[in-house]
């Protein structure tokens, strides 16, 4: 164990990451946004699926810098009477959990489908791919509700609550993996025919491990892109499908329905029930972005 | 008055760690009707010249110093505008490779005439018609039919003759032509330069010649230009140049060339280049690690690997009903044995399937008929993995293009483990190591170089890294597919010697794939050659050069460039 953390510390990867600023930012970042949300039970001032600690009487109270504003409530409160701050610190929690499960299981799915369809070819390309564009002429919402459908269905009724928020991340994911598998496939195409690959056929390697050792770490770079960008477009995904009352009761609130339910005061002056949701939403992404990229440049040594 | 004239040119490109000078105090002359060659490695600076005198130096490029004269007036630090209306106009251009300097998307008519209107001020029918002479007088057949053709419907040679009438239709005074044979055959080559020396002669324009390859100046060139490393080394008649150079560079750039016109032990090494990196230490099979578990039993059978009427098709119309598939055949009923410890030479132009061959052998492909023998087993009878395993182990092969043929994601200690870890060759991951850093030893590479990444490597010391790997597996048979044709001379009669040297150390049998005769003369004991996928001769090296039995073969040899008939004796 010494030895790796020795070997980490002293490797190109970690030496990257220290010497930029914004990298270095985005990764703290991501982190307290990611530890709030875990010990959202400590870190926030109010637990807000305790009924005896919000009252209507404090429904619609701005943040505290403006007039009307209390201390108590540091980003406002919102038409229940609850915290936003803390509405926003439970609500990441089931954001970050569907957004980045969704995107990892999609991603894996997707990057294996493609490097088969890509590697092969033939007709095992033509079904995967046709298969893939069915579900690219489905809106992905369309999808996430029929999948969703189809496991709240097989599920008993008491055990769907709990499990609403791992239907959402296979729903999710399974209308994802189509963007991953189709990159991943044409840049599968392009490094098939190189010759380090024929290098390898020759060594004699089965092809399982010239997809994983050779082919993969050289069609990674876009994927990092695709997943940071769907990471976003899974949570808002997530809000979608709960406003729609398919995803996660109303109850236990995300980052999604918080801002959805904030759009309908947005006119009548109370802004900030959408803003400040919406603004943390921006901000883990813009991170998580951030990192994505730095991560796909680090990982590519001939950008060192 | 001098038609094109350089005086003092200098061009540096400037970056953070101070400024690199590409091109050091160039001047020249040229004259109308003449035909100058500016000749050097890659990274002398050649090319940079002609972008200089174009005004087209990627940025952050600069010509800090000297002056471009064309017809006595100063060409460069022009605008833009004006400096459009002499590209194409007066300065014509032809570029290394026809396929990607012409629009696929436009027949060459649209593009003839587009030029020729915007140059010449020509009406459409006037401009279609000169368009129809251009092409006429680069000599493509019914050119009043061909005009109006794509592209990708012409051949290779044929392209390039577009380009070339491309570039002469607006008249130009001079032509900058950049290695513009470079991506063709030999015998499409000979025809390219006569082209381009009877345009010159004719229609009195001045041409300079860009290129790396000694043969094409003795072809065509009346004065040479030699560079190294951004400075001019010498500047003279060709005969002068090639005959009797003043300048060591040159006389060692010059020796490096293979002779086509006999057999020498060993390629000389272009010295006045810096050594090839550490000197290859020889190998003692008897106690080393290459040479443990050679335990092949001996010479059992007469020949190693033996070809039998190999046969390859590949699909070009695909259909559900076998009636309407198209196959293209690459292979067409090959034969051919290679005894142990022999180099067999495999000769062709590009498409004659001599690569197809390589990877039939080797395994990339599978035959459509016919058996690849090794050591007394058919390997397209073998059924399971473990079994044909064995046998790649045996075999392993070096591909031509060192940038794509290694895993730009992985150290080149790893890429050279990867098959003693996947063989389990050796017992440990320390023996691995060791193993490792001892190979690239043996290919002039020095053990440090593990740590790295390919990217950090030259062409010719990641052509080392590739035979590392190749023979990182004990191979009895190595097979090369054009292991130099991507590098330069003083480069590939390093590679040449490492081969040959690890050939006779090792007593490996060789299959050696090239277009290149001279080299293969200096590398084979015996030569295959092959045309459109069929086998036409094979000989032993010396018989085949000296007295070939085929009319293709002649042909192929009459083209070969004849570099040291140039005076020199």
């Amino acid at each position: 164990m010494r030895d790796f953390l020795q070997r980490f510390f002293g490797g190109d990867l970690w030496w990257s990451f220290r010497s930029s600023p914004m990298v270095i930012v985005a990764a703290i970042t991501t982190f307290v946004m990611i530890f709030s949300s875990a010990f959202a039970n400590i870190v926030a001032p109010y637990d807000i699926f305790d009924l005896t600690q919000f009252n209507l009487m404090d429904s619609l109270k701005p943040p505290v810098w403006m007039e009307r504003g209390e201390v108590g409530f540091l980003l406002g409160t919102d038409d229940q009477g609850r915290d936003v701050l803390s509405t926003i610190l439970y609500g990441s929690r089931i954001s970050l959990l569907v957004g980045f499960f969704s995107v990892i299981s999609a991603m894996v799915l997707g990057i294996i489908i493609g490097l088969i369809a890509g590697y092969s070819g033939g007709w095992v390309d033509a079904v995967l791919m046709r298969i893939a564009d069915v579900q690219l002429s489905f809106p992905a919402i369309l999808i996430a509700l029929l999948v969703n459908g189809i496991i709240s269905g097989l599920l008993p009724g008491e055990a769907q609550a709990d499990l609403a928020i791992y239907v959402l991340i296979v729903a999710i994911s399974l209308s994802f993996w189509v963007q991953y598998a189709r990159t991943v496939r044409s840049s599968t195409m392009v490094e098939r025919t190189k010759e380090y690959v024929q290098a390898a056929q020759v060594i004699g390697l089965p092809q399982p491990l010239i997809l994983l050792r050779h082919i993969l770490p050289n069609v990674m770079g876009p994927v990092l892109v695709i997943a940071t960008i769907q990471l976003a477009l899974a949570i808002i995904t997530e809000a979608t499908l709960s406003f729609l009352g398919v995803g996660v009761p109303p109850t236990s609130p995300s980052l999604g329905t918080l801002i959805r339910i904030g759009n309908d005061y947005l006119f009548s002056g109370e802004w900030w029930i959408t803003v400040f949701p919406g603004l943390a939403l921006v901000i883990l992404v813009l991170a998580v972005n951030i990192l994505g990229d730095w991560l796909r440049d680090a990982l590519n040594p001939k950008l060192r | 008055m001098p038609l094109l004239q350089i005086r003092g040119m200098r061009v540096e490109f400037p970056s953070r760690r101070g400024s690199v000078t590409a091109v050091r105090d160039v001047n020249f002359e040229l004259e109308s009707g003449e035909i100058l060659g500016i000749v050097g490695e890659s990274g002398a600076g050649k090319s940079t010249i002609a972008n200089a005198i174009l005004g087209l130096l990627e940025p952050p490029g600069i010509m800090s110093r000297g002056e471009v004269l064309l017809d006595g007036e100063c060409i460069d630090g022009l605008p833009i505008e004006l400096m459009r209306k002499i590209r194409g106009k007066r300065i014509g251009m032809i570029f290394q490779d026809p396929l990607t300097s012409l629009n696929p998307l436009q027949t060459i008519e649209e593009q003839l005439v587009e030029t020729i209107k915007i140059h010449l001020q020509f009406g459409e029918s006037e401009a279609q018609k000169h368009a129809i002479s251009m092409l006429e007088q680069v000599g493509i057949p019914d050119p009043d039919i061909r005009i109006k053709h794509y592209p990708h419907q012409f051949s290779g040679g044929m392209r390039q003759r577009v380009v070339i009438a491309l570039s002469l239709c607006a008249n130009p005074e001079v032509i900058l032509a950049d290695e513009p044979t470079t991506a063709l055959d030999v015998s499409i080559q000979a025809q390219i330069l006569d082209l381009m020396r009877r345009l010159v002669r004719e229609t009195g324009v001045g041409m300079i010649i860009i290129t790396h390859d000694m043969g094409v100046i003795s072809e065509i060139c009346d004065r040479v230009m030699v560079m190294y490393r951004g400075d001019v080394v010498e500047t003279g008649p060709t005969r002068k140049i090639l005959g009797n150079p003043d300048h060591p560079y040159t006389r060692s750039l010059i020796s490096a060339v293979p002779r086509a016109d006999r057999r020498m032990d060993r390629f000389p090494l272009v010295e006045y280049i810096e050594a090839a990196g550490t000197p290859h230490k020889p190998i003692d099979v008897q106690d080393h690690w290459l040479g443990k578990a050679r335990n092949f039993g001996g010479s059992k059978n007469e020949f190693l690997v033996s070809v039998k009427d190999l046969e390859m098709r590949f699909t070009t119309v695909r259909s559900m009903f076998k009636s309407r598939r198209r196959y293209l055949k690459a292979v067409d009923r090959v034969s051919f044995d290679i005894r142990p410890g022999e180099v067999l030479g495999l000769v062709g132009e590009s498409g004659s399937g001599k690569s197809t061959v390589a990877r039939l052998i080797c395994g990339i492909y599978k035959p459509y008929a016919g058996q690849v023998v090794f050591d007394g087993t058919d390997l397209t009878s073998l059924g399971s993995r473990r079994q044909i395993n064995i046998y790649r182990r045996q075999m392993q092969m070096i591909f031509q293009d060192p940038f794509s043929s290694l895993n730009a994601r992985m150290r080149v200690a790893d890429i050279v483990a990867e098959p003693i870890r996947f063989h389990r060759l050796a017992s440990s991951n320390k023996e691995v190591l060791a193993i490792v850093d001892d190979l690239l030893d043996h290919v002039g590479l020095g053990a440090a170089a593990g740590k790295k990444f390919p990217h950090e490597f030259s062409g010719g010391q990641r052509q080392r890294i590739s035979i590392a790997r190749a023979l990182a597996t004990r191979p009895r048979f190595l097979i090369c597919d054009e292991p130099t044709s991507a590098l330069d001379v003083s480069i590939q009669a390093q590679i040449l010697n490492l081969l040959k040297d690890l050939q006779e150390e090792l007593q490996l049998t060789m299959l050696f794939i090239s277009h290149d005769l001279p080299v293969i003369r200096q590398v084979c004991d015996r030569v295959a050659v092959m045309r459109d996928g069929k086998l036409v001769e094979e000989a032993k090296t010396e018989d085949l050069f000296n007295k070939p039995q085929n009319e293709y073969t002649a042909h192929l040899l009459k083209l070969m460039p004849r570099l040291h008939s140039h005076g020199a004796k």
